[in-house]
């Protein structure tokens, strides 16, 4: 309802809902935008009209700030509104990640797009859906409760042939009917929830059509290259940059701490580019990547509690040993195909810019300020991204391109190099986390000591049945650590805290059970009432067909599960450890997931999977190495990311839980990969690595300690 | 050296007037508008920009343009046929061989690559040749399946 507009009112039949519409023609797609909705942290809008537009031609376009990183949102979006506004899937188009055609989002990372946006659609979809019956009751002289649809057709269901499209009653205009409620469709209801119809950006990104920020062709554009500097914390002393500028057609700009060479050409930029004699002073640090853990126990801030129950002293007296361990990893790259690239052009006082980002709509904001322009004269565009794992909440490529193109007058493109992409990432940080562990004579855990430093505290809490535990965190990858404890950015990377949570608590829980002589998997089942939890690891014991055994049985099996954003996880694998090598190869993976509503099963499968293969990265390889601030891995060379030798069996589980609310989908499978593949190798030589990634070196170390 | 020159792309003849050490990569995106293919690593160590130069899987950013001249070249553009897809492509929509994509058009190529070489793969034919394609969303298990189907398709007959 909207007051400001011409109202008319009309009692008909004896509907719900207020009766009140009124239409007006629709100007640009902009005009499905409520601006004074769409502020800064105010919430999805409210009106369903900021996420569907029906077509003249019959087609839905559904719109939603969220971004196409490869997690498929464009295809499990849509699903959820065809579902409930009775649409084919095939007929909706997805508009996504566009500040002035979608519904503002505060990104697109957390695994929150099925979570918290998806029951918005759904929402969305059922109100309209509700008012176009009203609409259809009204043309065809039909009670509602005669009435029903079916791909967007609404018909009598006594007399089939009384039926109008719901392009017939909305004629391209905007809906100005809302409803106080409409209730979404029951599980048993579904028709598109539930399904696995093709990927919505299959065919363009078989095809080469798929278009990433840095494709985006606008004739006139330079492509700057920017001085760096080599090392963290270094600052620029001078620059000569006489030469750069003698190479036809290349301009260089000079702009406070930017220093670019611009060129038609991104390869002549480049070359250029290398032609500037810079001198940087550089800061010594007195850590590196083999030294940082004594670094981040030294300067980590003061630990905070996360949870306390029972009392750590009454359970030491339970117990009648203690296995005292700690656990390391070092920094993890995000390392997307696509590095990070931005396209910026300034027009008649307007800006747009095409930005690899998975936060369109903050980044906005972020342009708007490093121009000096309003927001809404900012328009960010995130078109299909190329891999973000987190690593693309930042984007600073974005700003820097908008900033040249404003002192150039022409569209600027930033695209990082690889060894860009190396250095600005901002890492999973290194992290130790320290666990005292009592046993009981009769073999149950007496008290759980949990210290975790660097990582963060999510999921960091135990969820066994333990009386006496304490858990505390300090530090984390969400800010607020104190200046120097990292020697570059840390950021959220998918899942971000709870891979070192759980390859601790779940490294510790084997070692616990390999002292109680007990099979790891009964070991976790006897202390844990949590259904859910049991379900999973129940589920995934079936179909890997796990045999109960002690570790370790030289078989190479291990397990491992854990909970992520309200998904439980269970996994095990199975490996082959090389004894003279310490080469470690996984054969078979298993994973059981508990995600609640699934909405595109195979979706779900691709998420699983591809959280398996990467998380075999962090596992078994994956480390960012550094010196005197200076990131050691710049390329694919050094840092060793899954490859397809690497490719284990893969079978994925997917719980039946269809009547409870959907939680995450797109991380929690990775959590457990540290974990299960150190339980695994424990299990085939009895060594425990303790600390990630568990390299060839660090396989044979922890064979020698025994 | 600033030269002219010829080459056969995506089944038409095509000249570009350039310093003919520039990377054939940066040619194609952005002289020749082909964007399909894509820079990843700028060191021939992704297979991101992998396209086809006389029936060969070559890494475009490490190619100089120099080296294709008098050549045919084949880029992810130029693979389907009067708009009907490669069974490759076919079978990489079909089994969702890809997330983010950005890999996908180097990853269908050197899989033409290898299936014109070898109609038939094995398996671990397949591990192998595709082992410098890196996929960071972990798309491996059903490109492979894929890359096994397109080539069951295409009854051991590349094309």
């Amino acid at each position: 309802m909207r007051p400001d507009l011409e109202l008319s009112r009309r009692d008909f039949f004896a509907l719900t809902g207020s009766g009140l519409f009124v239409f007006f023609r629709v100007e640009p797609a902009e005009a499905f935008q409520e601006p004074a909705k769409l502020p800064t942290w105010q919430g999805p809008p409210s009106d369903f009209n900021a996420y569907l537009r029906i077509r003249e031609d019959g087609r839905v376009t559904a719109m939603a700030g969220k971004v196409e990183l490869g997690q498929g949102v464009t295809t499990s979006l849509a699903q959820m509104l065809a579902e409930e506004l009775d649409v084919a899937p095939d007929s909706v188009d997805m508009q996504l990640g566009d500040t002035s055609l979608c519904p503002w989002d505060m990104g697109t990372f957390g695994s929150l797009s099925t979570r918290t946006l998806g029951p918005v659609m759904r929402a969305a979809g059922a109100e309209a859906r509700a008012v176009l019956v009203q609409m259809a009751a009204e043309r065809l002289q039909v009670p509602v409760v005669r009435l029903q649809v079916n791909a967007g057709v609404v018909s009598d269901a006594s007399a089939p042939h009384k039926r109008v499209s719901y392009a017939e009653l909305v004629q391209g205009k905007r809906i100005e009917r809302h409803l106080e409620k409409a209730p979404l469709k029951p599980v048993a209801a579904f028709r598109v929830i539930g399904q696995s119809p093709r990927r919505k950006d299959a065919l363009d990104k078989v095809t080469g059509k798929a278009k990433y920020a840095g494709d985006m062709s606008i004739p006139g554009t330079l492509h700057a290259r920017i001085l760096r500097p080599p090392a963290h914390g270094a600052t620029l002393k001078e620059a000569d940059t006489s030469a750069a500028e003698k190479v036809a057609g290349v301009r260089v700009v000079k702009d406070a701490d930017l220093i670019a060479v611009l060129h038609e050409r991104p390869d002549v930029a480049e070359l250029a580019l290398g032609l500037i004699q810079a001198r940087f002073d550089r800061p010594q640090p007195s850590f590196d990547d083999q030294t940082v853990f004594d670094h981040l126990l030294k300067t980590a801030p003061h630990y905070q509690l996360v949870h306390e129950s029972g009392s750590l002293a009454d359970g030491e007296k339970l117990s009648a040993s203690v296995l005292d361990l700690t656990y390391l990893n070092s920094y993890v790259a995000h390392a997307p195909m696509e590095t990070h690239a931005a396209v910026a052009r300034i027009e008649g006082g307007k800006a747009t810019v095409w930005a690899s980002t998975q936060t369109p709509f903050p980044l906005q904001q972020q342009v708007a300020q490093a121009l000096a322009m309003p927001k809404e004269d900012v328009r960010l565009i995130a078109p299909y991204v190329g891999g973000g794992f987190g690593g693309k909440s930042a984007s600073r490529q974005a700003i820097e391109a908008a900033r040249l193109a404003k002192i150039v007058g022409r569209p600027v493109q930033v695209a990082m190099s690889r060894a860009e992409e190396f250095f600005y990432d901002a890492f999973r940080p290194a992290a130790v986390v320290k666990i005292r562990g009592g046993l009981t004579a009769d073999g149950r855990i007496g008290f759980w000591d949990y210290q975790v430093c660097g990582a963060g505290e999510r999921e960091a809490k135990l969820f066994y049945d333990v009386a006496h535990q304490r858990t505390v965190s300090a530090g984390g990858w969400m800010g607020g650590n104190p200046p120097g404890m990292h020697p570059f950015a840390v950021g959220p990377w998918r899942a971000p805290s709870v891979n070192t949570n759980t390859f601790a608590r779940e490294s510790q829980m084997d070692m616990l059970a390999a002292r109680a002589g007990r099979d790891p998997l009964e070991f976790r089942l006897s202390q844990l009432s949590d259904t859910r939890m049991r379900r999973a690891l129940e589920a995934v014991a079936k179909q890997f067909g796990w045999q109960a055994g002690r570790a370790p049985s030289g078989r190479g099996v291990g397990v491992a599960c854990g909970i992520y954003s309200g998904t439980y996880v269970a996994t095990m694998a199975e490996v082959g450890a090389d004894k003279s090598t310490g080469h470690v190869q996984v054969k078979r993976v298993v994973s059981a997931q508990d995600q609640g509503l699934t909405v595109n099963p195979d979706g779900s499968r691709q998420q699983m999977e591809g959280c398996i293969m990467m998380g075999l990265g962090y596992a078994l390889s994956e480390e960012v190495r550094f010196k005197n601030g200076e990131v050691l891995d710049r390329n694919f060379d050094t840092y060793r990311t899954p490859r397809f030798s690497w490719l284990p069996k893969i079978e994925t589980v997917l719980i039946e839980n269809q009547e409870s609310p959907p939680s995450s989908g797109g991380e929690p499978a990775i959590i457990t990969m540290g974990a299960v593949v150190a339980n695994a190798i424990y299990d085939a030589l009895g060594a425990r690595v303790l600390q990630l990634p568990m390299t060839p070196a660090r396989v044979l170390e922890a064979m020698g300690r025994g | 050296m600033q030269r002219r020159i010829s080459f056969t792309l995506n089944g038409k003849p095509a000249q570009v007037t350039v310093d003919d050490e520039r990377m054939l990569l940066w040619v194609l995106r952005y002289d020749l508008g082909l964007t399909g293919t894509k820079f990843g690593c700028g060191a021939a160590l992704c297979g991101a920009c992998t396209v086809i130069v006389d029936n060969r899987a070559v890494r475009s950013c490490a190619t100089p343009v120099k080296d294709v001249a008098g050549k045919s070249v084949l880029t992810i553009e130029g693979l389907d046929r009067d708009g009907r897809l490669h069974p490759i492509q076919e079978a990489f929509a079909k089994h969702h061989a890809f997330q983010c994509g950005y890999c996908t058009p180097g990853m269908i190529l050197n899989a033409y690559a290898l299936l014109l070489k070898r109609p038939r793969p094995a398996r671990a034919e397949i591990l192998r040749e595709m082992e410098d394609n890196l996929c960071r969303c972990g798309a491996h298990t059903r490109i492979v399946d894929a890359i096994e189907e397109a080539s069951a398709a295409m009854h051991g007959g590349a094309r």
